[in-house]
């Protein structure tokens, strides 16, 4: 099965461009293009060359101590890990629920990584190219050039992400990689000190983040054809939702909408996930290809993270970013927004609505105070989903009678976008690039369509002993004389 | 009156018969070591209490003091034998302190902040050295293993059992379980031995508890290990 642009029919006479490495995004992916004399794009394709193995090398270990030890997937969303971990263990543990304290202190956990990663997203890696141009000069295409341009604007968006980072601080114990989450509960309460802090700071936060919401919308309005039609492509969403159908990024049931908006699948428990998706291995990336089972893989694949959940949920339960949710759907008179530079729009109404959800939690007496750990019965499987700064993240453990884990699997949010992905970079080769003499400013497009999805393609490259693997031994008239293939 | 030497300049006193790592003690002053504990006799093999006489390198916990005697031991050049010795420790098994559940509780790691290492410098071994957990209540993580033998000494000595040994020689030894299986689960350990409360390293855990006590808040996050190791009722253990 192959979709079109992925591989081409004919390859031995293309030359070959590749974006090695693709910048401005979290690890390291490259982008490879293929074209035939008159510059005709014939293959275009996102490669992850990253390679983790996290899911092999976690069987075998005590239960107790994944939580901490898959968060080392990630720099950027360690907490999302961190938490989605210890979710499924829960489950393993009988935990289910968690005491109120737990609940809240990994909430607000969640929403200080939502609160940096998006602020760090936007701000750092992409509103170079949305504030300067796509193909503007490269020495300015960066946060020090945004800095000497906009010195406001960049100072808004280091101090967004140092206020997510205290919050994560103050609730999981370290501003990277922290320790709170546990099966059953939480290490810690907050410091009453520490929330006072954060109350003193969080006001401005709001402000700047609705800010941050008007910044990009006017972009959007701005330039209409570029925003609406740039990487433009079509696919389902996939997102958790809560019960009353409210955005909630920690916690709720599977929704998923075809690219129409039709919800096809609702009320997915998070322990039925294999229910609907299934993971399909390519020969040429490290990254998995997820898609709805029942879809099957050529019509079956979807998209997850900020576009996905603001258009995916009934509401948003927050009333400052419910209002810009409001306005994102009027944009379009109610039809699905599927243009890839609408995910940032969409990132910076989630980084409001976290800012939001912080402040209503801080003077929670939950938090400093009460029972933090849960038991119940024990048992040898669980599923963790959360929705994760990029997206849905699902963490699934069998956990032996012996207490070491037996089974590992991790569908991480840039995994889930993966068909996604190469889709932009495919819309965004044919209508740019085809046919034209390639320059930085122009192979830039195709990292801008990559960036607006915030991948990480470091967490998404967790996979090992699943590749299909073909060897070829060429003489030197290009004949096979050897051929080595493992499937 | 009793007799005294010179430790680093200092003069310490000491009884007949006591080692110059106990005179050091008895004195307030704080030697490293893994593999001493109160407890039991001058083991000797880690090495970390290394000091200089009469320029020789010598274990402090094994050599008994002797009157005028001028010892090094906080300086920079047993300080480097010292980090050298624990980056052998590292290399030779798999410590991940950022993934292990002994982190601030660990004496290997409070050792290497102490003393400033800040390199593994030589080339990580990573033997393969499977867990067990067929125990109910303890896990067994031989990555960590320094072969201190404070567990073997205590089964055998304290809890009067011997479940642990150390077998072959060289860089084959390790440390194995004394049951035909070789399983924990069949021996009669139990988690209040002695024995099971007294590993420097993460070798032997109790299950289940993991990271209950937040990083931050453990035993050499609050103080260093010179410190801690010095207080009365340091035993060796966290």
């Amino acid at each position: 099965m192959s979709f079109e642009l992925e591989t081409a029919p004919n390859r031995e006479n293309l030359r070959r461009v590749a974006i090695d490495p693709v910048s401005r995004v979290e690890g390291h992916g490259k982008v490879t293009l293929l074209l035939d004399e008159a510059g005709h794009i014939h293959e275009a394709r996102l490669h992850i060359v990253e390679f983790r193995g996290f899911e092999a090398f976690i069987r075998g270990r005590p239960y107790w101590e994944v939580p901490v030890m898959v968060q080392r997937l990630c720099g950027i969303c360690p907490v999302s890990h961190h938490l989605a971990a210890a979710k499924a263990l829960d489950r393993v543990v009988g935990a289910v629920p968690v005491t109120a304290t737990a609940d809240k202190m990994r909430r607000l956990m969640h929403y200080g990584q939502i609160l940096q990663s998006h602020a760090l997203h936007f701000f750092h890696l992409s509103s170079p190219d949305l504030l300067f141009g796509f193909g503007s000069p490269v020495g300015q295409r960066n946060i020090v050039g945004v800095a000497r341009a906009h010195p406001d604007v960049a100072k808004q968006g280091v101090l967004l992400r140092k206020f997510g980072q205290e919050v994560i601080r103050a609730t999981a114990g370290k501003r990277i990689h922290g320790t709170a989450a546990v099966p059953g509960g939480i290490n810690r309460h907050l410091d009453a000190a520490d929330r006072d802090l954060l109350a003193a700071e969080v006001d401005q936060m709001v402000a700047w983040s609705q800010g941050a919401v008007a910044l990009v919308r006017r972009l959007h309005e701005a330039d209409p054809a570029l925003y609406d039609q740039f990487g433009h492509f079509e696919s389902g969403l996939l997102s958790l939702v809560r019960d009353d159908g409210a955005m909630d990024l920690y916690d709720g049931h599977l929704r998923l909408r075809d690219a129409a908006g039709t919800i096809l699948r609702d009320d997915v428990a998070d322990q039925e996930y294999l229910s609907l998706i299934t993971e399909e291995v390519r020969a040429w990336s490290y990254m998995k290809f997820p898609y709805v089972t029942e879809l099957g893989p050529q019509a079956g694949w979807y998209k997850v993270g900020p576009l996905a959940r603001v258009q995916n949920c009934d509401f948003i339960p927050s009333p400052l970013a419910e209002a810009e949710r409001k306005a994102f759907i009027d944009y379009t008179g109610g039809a699905i927004q599927h243009a890839p530079l609408a995910f940032h729009w969409a990132r910076m109404i989630e980084m409001l609505h976290a800012a939001e959800v912080i402040r209503e939690m801080l003077p929670d007496p939950d938090l400093v105070a009460g029972e933090r750990m849960a038991d119940g019965v024990r048992t040898g499987e669980g599923v963790g989903i959360i929705e994760a700064p990029r997206g849905t993240l699902i963490h699934h453990y069998g956990v032996g009678d012996d207490d070491l884990v037996s089974m590992c699997n991790l569908i991480v949010s840039t995994t889930h976008n993966n068909q996604a992905m190469n889709h932009a970079v495919r819309a965004v080769a044919r209508k740019y690039l085809d046919g034209r003499e390639l320059t930085e400013g122009l192979l830039n497009h195709i990292e801008v369509a990559i960036r607006a999805f915030d991948p990480c393609l470091s967490c998404a490259t967790h996979a090992l002993g699943k590749m299909p693997l073909i060897v070829e031994l060429h003489d030197a008239g290009g004949a096979v004389v050897d051929r080595l293939s493992r499937d | 009156m009793s007799a005294t030497f010179l430790l680093d300049g200092q003069p310490v006193s000491f009884e007949p018969g006591q080692t110059i790592l106990e005179a050091a003690r008895a004195a307030g002053r704080y030697i490293p070591h893994l593999c001493w504990h109160p407890d039991f006799p001058p083991h000797g093999s880690c090495k970390l209490c290394i000091v200089k006489v009469a320029g020789r390198h010598v274990s402090s916990c094994a050599m008994p003091a002797k009157e005028g005697w001028e010892v090094e031991s906080d300086t920079p050049e047993m300080n480097g034998e010292r980090r050298a010795l624990l980056q052998m420790l590292f290399v030779e098994g798999n410590h991940f302190c950022p993934s292990c559940e002994k982190s601030g509780n660990c004496q290997l790691q409070a050792l290497a902040y102490d003393l400033e290492m800040m390199t593994p410098r030589f080339n990580h071994f990573f033997p393969d050295r499977p867990v067990d957990a067929s125990h109910p209540d303890v896990l067994l993580d031989f990555n960590r293993c320094i072969y201190c033998e404070l567990c073997v000494r205590a089964s055998r000595d304290k809890d009067g059992k011997g479940i642990f040994a150390l077998t072959n020689r060289g860089i084959h030894k390790h440390l194995v379980v004394n049951a035909e299986s070789g399983r924990l689960a069949d021996t009669d350990f139990s988690a209040d031995d002695m024995a099971a409360n007294i590993c420097p390293v993460g070798v032997i855990l109790h299950k289940r508890v993991g990271f209950a006590v937040p990083i931050g808040q453990r035993t050499y996050d609050e103080a260093p290990i010179h410190l801690v190791a010095m207080r009365p009722e340091a035993a060796g253990d966290d």
